[in-house]
């Protein structure tokens, strides 16, 4: 019986019945061909942790030539490619198909107690692009890299001598590659959701995955045929964008930030998402506003389409289009504010164990705030007129992007490390790692808001002596960062050899990922123990049992309803 | 053309150190030089092709060929220069956040700006209070349970949405009137043009004069108008809290209306290829009568050049090039190539081009239209000064 086998897991950790979708079929050949969602996210997750490194390293190098004014290491031609590779690498390589495509594809299925996602091979052709996406960017890395920004605004874009092509190619495919994940999501959780799992019996998680596929789908072919028409403007010279062409160079703004601002919402709701599953698990208590934050997130996905001119409010658009804009720019502040003043409810009166997921929970609450509150100023349509294009959005976007979304997504990497290898990293080490990136994030992008609003300009390779001492702090903080970052990576993968074997369920989770063994076999749960659907977050029948080493259901637990039957 | 201007702006430019002031007699010089070359024959070889001067070829610059730009001047006329402009005033400012604020419209934006500000330490500061309370008080420990506590609460959900949102919109009306502010220029604004390009600001001013700075008078509305020649740029003004980008084959405007004499720094926002974070500029706020004065001492530095100089100043500067070229192709007008001392067909019958046809044709367009061409030149008359026509008739003569 289902009930029976899931709570008293008869088999040891170290003795599965069934190898586990790490050992079933060695080899490097089954792998690259491999259907297995949970394989694909690996290989996803490896791509997009030396993608990340990568980034980093070209991060670290602007922020040492920033450290005095004038030329340290680079010239102003390498300076320009270095940002823009930083920027094109982070967004396009690492934060975009982060949590959804790496940890989303090695999650979404077992969460649902489903065997696979819904389109195996399509999984699998998404990630072939993804590698295309990136290969390509690294041609033009090696050819002559692009110095356009991650934005490629026009008519510099198509007119600058560096290797464009390429990188608007690379970006191109990868907005493929991120379609079909979010259609194979859409459809993964429309036709495994299982039966009792209603939309509000949901892990938020799910939430966050679904409204997140669906601007994937919905904006990111806006992006294709922009970046389409730049590559026709620039090989072909048909007037698009550029003025000397015939063209508009602010209709590509708009076509671009019509897909970028979406974007940041891909990026942010499964951020928020997993922060929402991490911080109930960890308080060992209910979700506070389960509805408000499902809501919510279906709330930002919408508006997140409305908002786009907010970047252009100094671009030549219309002053009525600016004002409309910036009011519907408000309107996003009220259900990002909801999360959080329901993820902070959440930990009243709970439970908490601070755990390193925990801590990069708590952390990723207070850099969005951060990051939120700092929003608010640029919707300021005056205020934004001083700030924009300064240092001031430089470490706002960084606030979300980074301290929100990737470390949301290093949280929610140590949150399902145990059940992606079965091992256990070190505790104190990663309690340790994550206290110093929350530390070296805010010492490298907290004084790039006073240096913003001083008039620093972003982009900028030299700069006024007085902005000097302000952007020392700033480098010190990254290398910090960046020091810390490896040796949590390193703790990560240490792990993988010397290890403690990870039980079923090493936090006390609810979802029924915790279920599976760690590692999950090929098809995510033994096939004489089906997996058991309990209600949602509810903890009360979870206890720490000594002899597993970590968390079992009470025998008896009534389960909401029969998990579902591949 | 502006090269021309490294004459006689000497410029307190931080960027390119102090080195620079000893540097640029010598760059001047060998601009125009290279400049000359692009455009037409190089003036030296201009001169050595002239027939009346062959037997002068070395010392004819002593001597003072009017096509020679390079030729060094008479030692007793002192060169021209304008005032220097002074050290940056917008360095220290007493708000820690931003620099001094310089308009009416910069204390309205630091306001909002201080409010917004004040609004989110309170937040955060409240959260981060509650987070780091709730993660002490109820950390996990043996012994504790969660109590029982509920799980939604629809007056604490609705409160927390309704707050918010009333706040927000408060927030936009103010920053939607002082953006309203921001681009409604008074209706006498004093008008001056910037052209951007890679990687320099010029600002040309009513009178012809074309300045790498920009000079304001205090205390009067100042309207830009912008545009830009190659790529997207953006004027940034911090201590006006003004900033507007600047589009190729489109005009963008923006004003301001300075409240305190003194240098303030102005950028380049918006990121336009290797020199971008080069590409600044000092705006110069005069005092009462200042600018006037400037703008009387830039006019005579324009007609202390050496008269083929200001002539090709005009040429650029007036938009003289807009319609004739240098270089004998046909655009709207005639090419000013060697024209001097031809003799053409205009409206008029056959007319000799001399010093006063040049002139008539100047002041009278539409007198004697040469043949093949429309009469849709407008007149001079009353914009440029002797002084400035000679030197427009010393260019022509020197173009062969």
């Amino acid at each position: 019986m289902a009930t029976a086998a899931t709570t008293t897991h008869s088999g040891s950790p170290g003795d599965p019945p069934e190898p586990s979708y790490l050992t079933v079929k060695r080899g490097f050949r089954n792998w690259i061909v491999t259907l297995d969602h949970k394989r694909i996210g690996v290989m996803y997750l490896i791509g997009i942790t030396t993608s990340f490194l990568l980034g980093g390293v070209f991060a670290l190098l602007v922020r040492t030539e920033l450290f005095l004014p004038g030329s340290q290491l680079v010239n102003e031609q390498q300076y320009n490619q270095l940002f823009t590779l930083h920027g094109a690498v982070m967004v396009f390589l690492v934060i975009i198909p982060g949590l959804p495509a790496a940890l989303g594809n090695f999650s979404l299925p077992i969460v649902l107690g489903a065997p696979d996602v819904a389109f195996p091979r399509l999984n699998l052709f998404s990630f072939y692009l993804w590698c295309t996406g990136a290969a390509l960017l690294l041609l033009s890395l090696i050819i002559n890299a692009a110095d356009t920004g991650w934005t490629f605004y026009t008519p510099y874009s198509t007119t600058t001598g560096t290797a464009v092509v390429p990188a608007v190619g690379g970006a191109f495919v990868l907005g493929f590659s991120s379609i079909f994940t979010g259609l194979n999501f859409i459809v993964t959780i429309h036709k495994f959701k299982p039966k009792g799992m209603g939309w509000f019996q949901m892990p938020l998680n799910l939430w966050g995955i679904y409204s997140t596929a669906l601007l994937q789908v919905l904006a990111t072919p806006v992006l294709g045929i922009t970046l389409l028409l730049l590559l026709v403007e620039r090989i072909g010279r048909i007037g698009i964008f550029d003025p000397a062409l015939g063209g508009d160079p602010v209709l590509f703004q708009h076509f671009f930030w019509f897909y970028s601002h979406p974007a940041v919402y891909i990026m942010i709701l499964p951020a928020m998402a997993v922060m929402s599953d991490l911080i109930t698990t960890f308080s060992h208590k209910h979700i506070f506003g389960y509805r408000f934050i499902a809501y919510s997130s279906i709330g930002l996905a919408s508006l997140s389409f409305l908002v786009w001119g907010h970047h252009m409010f100094v671009s030549g658009q219309s002053r009525l289009a600016g004002m409309v804009f910036s009011a519907l720019t408000f309107t996003v502040a009220i259900p990002s504010a909801i999360k959080v003043f329901n993820w902070v409810a959440t930990l009243y009166k709970a439970d908490i164990r601070l755990q390193t997921p925990m801590l990069y929970a708590l952390a990723f609450i207070l850099l969005f705030t951060i990051g939120g509150l700092t929003g608010v100023f640029l919707g300021a349509l005056n205020v934004d007129v001083h700030l924009h294009d300064s240092y001031f959005v430089v470490a706002h976007f960084h606030y979300v992007m980074m301290g929100s979304a990737l470390i949301a997504f290093l949280g929610a990497l140590h949150y399902w490390w145990p059940k992606m290898f079965g091992r256990m990293f070190n505790e104190r080490v990663g309690q340790v790692c994550a206290i110093l990136i929350f530390i070296g994030f805010n010492t490298t992008f907290l004084p790039q808001f006073v240096l913003g609003s001083r008039g620093m300009a972003r982009r900028y390779f030299d700069y006024d002596p007085e902005f000097t001492s302000f952007h020392q702090v700033s480098t010190v903080g990254a290398f910090l960062m960046g020091i810390t970052l490896v040796v949590s990576f390193g703790n990560l993968v240490y792990s993988l050899f010397r290890g403690k074997r990870a039980p079923r369920n090493p936090w006390g989770g609810s979802t029924m990922e915790w279920q599976a063994p760690s590692p999950p076999p090929l098809y995510n749960f033994y096939a004489h123990e089906q997996p058991v659907l309990y209600p949602i977050y509810d903890y009360s029948d979870l206890y720490w049992d000594e002899t597993e080493g970590g968390y079992v259901r009470r025998p008896g637990a009534k389960p909401e309803a029969e998990g579902y039957e591949p | 053309m502006l090269q021309y201007l490294l004459t006689f702006v000497v410029l307190a430019q931080p960027a390119s150190g102090p080195g620079a002031e000893a540097e640029k007699p010598a760059t001047s010089e060998a601009q125009p030089a290279d400049k000359a070359a692009g455009d037409k024959p190089a003036a030296g070889a201009a001169g050595e092709t002239k027939p009346g001067d062959d037997k002068a070829a070395a010392p004819a610059a002593a001597t003072g060929n009017p096509c020679d730009k390079n030729a060094p001047r008479p030692t007793n006329k002192p060169k021209k220069t304008l005032p220097p402009v002074g050290p940056r005033t917008d360095v220290q400012s007493e708000n820690y956040w931003m620099p001094v604020a310089n308009s009416d419209m910069a204390e309205h934006v630091d306001g909002l700006f201080i409010a917004i500000l004040a609004i989110s330490i309170f937040c955060f500061v409240g959260i981060t209070i509650a987070v780091v309370y709730f993660a002490w008080k109820y950390r996990s420990r043996p012994g504790h349970r969660a109590p029982e506590s509920s799980s939604h609460n629809d007056t604490l959900e609705i409160t927390w949405t309704i707050i918010p949102s009333i706040v927000c919109v408060i927030i936009f009306l103010l920053g939607w009137k002082g953006f309203v502010d921001l681009n409604t220029p008074p209706k006498h604004a004093y008008e001056i043009t910037i052209v951007a390009e890679k990687w320099k600001w010029s600002y040309k001013y009513p009178n012809g004069w074309v300045d790498e700075n920009l000079h304001v008078p205090v205390g009067e509305p100042v309207r830009l108008i912008m545009r830009s020649k190659d790529v997207l740029h953006s004027f940034w003004v911090p201590s006006f809290r003004v900033k507007q980008d600047v589009i190729p084959n489109r005009y963008t405007k923006i004003w301001f209306e300075a409240k305190y004499p003194g240098v303030y720094r102005q950028y380049c926002a918006e990121y336009c290829g290797d020199r971008h974070s080069f590409m600044k500029s000092l705006v110069v706020v005069h005092p009462p009568g200042g600018f006037k004065r400037y703008m009387e001492e830039a006019e005579a530095a324009l007609l202390d050049m050496p008269p083929v100089e200001l002539g090709e100043y005009l040429y650029a500067a007036r938009g003289c090039n807009q319609c004739h070229s240098v270089d004998g192709s046909a655009k709207t007008g005639p090419s000013w190539k060697g024209i001097f001392g031809e003799t053409h067909a205009t409206s008029a019958g056959q007319v000799k081009v001399d010093e006063n046809y040049i002139r008539e044709s100047i002041l009278d367009p539409t007198a004697k239209v040469r043949t093949g061409f429309n009469a849709v030149m407008p007149t001079f008359k009353g914009q440029l000064k002797d002084e400035q026509i000679d030197g427009l008739i010393t260019y022509i003569k020197c173009l062969k």
